[in-house]
């Protein structure tokens, strides 16, 4: 499924999305960033609570197909901007990421 | 490919921000070179690891990749206390971060673990209070 699909169909909202074509494959949920390096999967949606800069650095090396914020946590627009310029989707959950993951896995069929 | 193709890069220790730019700048290289994405993935997650390592405990350092015909090099050199129980911080858990560096998602204690299981080979020659140098080798197969 098209990342920009799943935004839409789960109501997430889009701060950003320049990569609205890149396939979703299944997901990973954590705030640990080496964890996430280490164990996320190229085209994993990945939920996070965290909302630092390094965040960005960590999805663009593992490649996952979009960062989920969940909670509906404050983002800061500097970070929105970063984003966008490096080719990262970026999306906000109101739900925690218990309910965010769920909703993931139920629109992937999984 | 015949000759060895060098990238130098200076990490700043200071800008804790910015950690991860050169491993961001090697992954655009290399994706330039056509390596397999595999390939790719590896080089530049170990290699941020060792970037974020040189930021927290070492107040940055040199990094230099080489790439070779079959295989490429990552060597990560700095300045800083050196590693006084290289077994122990191998350990996957163990960190000596400090909670402000935890609290940022780092620290958890997986960053060499990672290293070495995303490399072929992998070598650290440190000296406590001189600096510590990482050197990573990766083979690439799906050239």
């Amino acid at each position: 499924m098209k990342i920009k699909e799943l935004a839409e169909r789960l109501g997430f909202e889009v701060l950003a999305m320049p990569s609205p074509e890149l396939e979703a494959e299944g997901g990973y949920a954590g705030d640990l960033l080496s964890w996430v390096m280490g164990r996320a999967e190229e085209g994993n949606v990945w939920v996070t609570i965290m909302t630092n800069i390094n965040v960005l650095a960590v999805a663009s090396l593992a490649g996952v197909s979009a960062v989920v914020v969940a909670e509906g946590a404050e983002i800061d627009g500097e970070i929105v901007e970063k984003a966008k310029e490096q080719g990262i989707n970026l999306f906000r959950s109101r739900e925690p990421v218990f309910e965010t993951v769920l909703a993931v896995g139920r629109e992937m069929g999984l | 490919m015949n000759e060895v193709i060098n990238f130098h890069f200076a990490i700043d220790g200071n800008d804790f921000t910015s950690a991860g730019k050169a491993s961001v700048q090697v992954k655009k290289l290399l994706r330039q070179l056509d390596f397999d994405s595999d390939t790719i993935r590896r080089v530049s997650v170990a290699m941020y690891e060792g970037e974020i390592n040189m930021v927290i405990h070492a107040d940055g350092g040199e990094a230099d990749v080489n790439v070779h015909d079959n295989y490429i090099e990552v060597i990560l050199a700095d300045r800083g206390p050196g590693i006084p129980d290289i077994e122990l911080a191998m350990q996957e858990g163990f960190s000596t971060a400090k909670d402000n560096i935890r609290s940022l998602g780092f620290g958890a204690g997986m960053g060499l673990p990672n290293m070495k299981r995303y490399s072929d080979d992998m070598n650290i020659s440190t000296v406590i209070g001189q600096g510590t140098t990482v050197t990573m080798r990766f083979n690439v197969t799906g050239m």
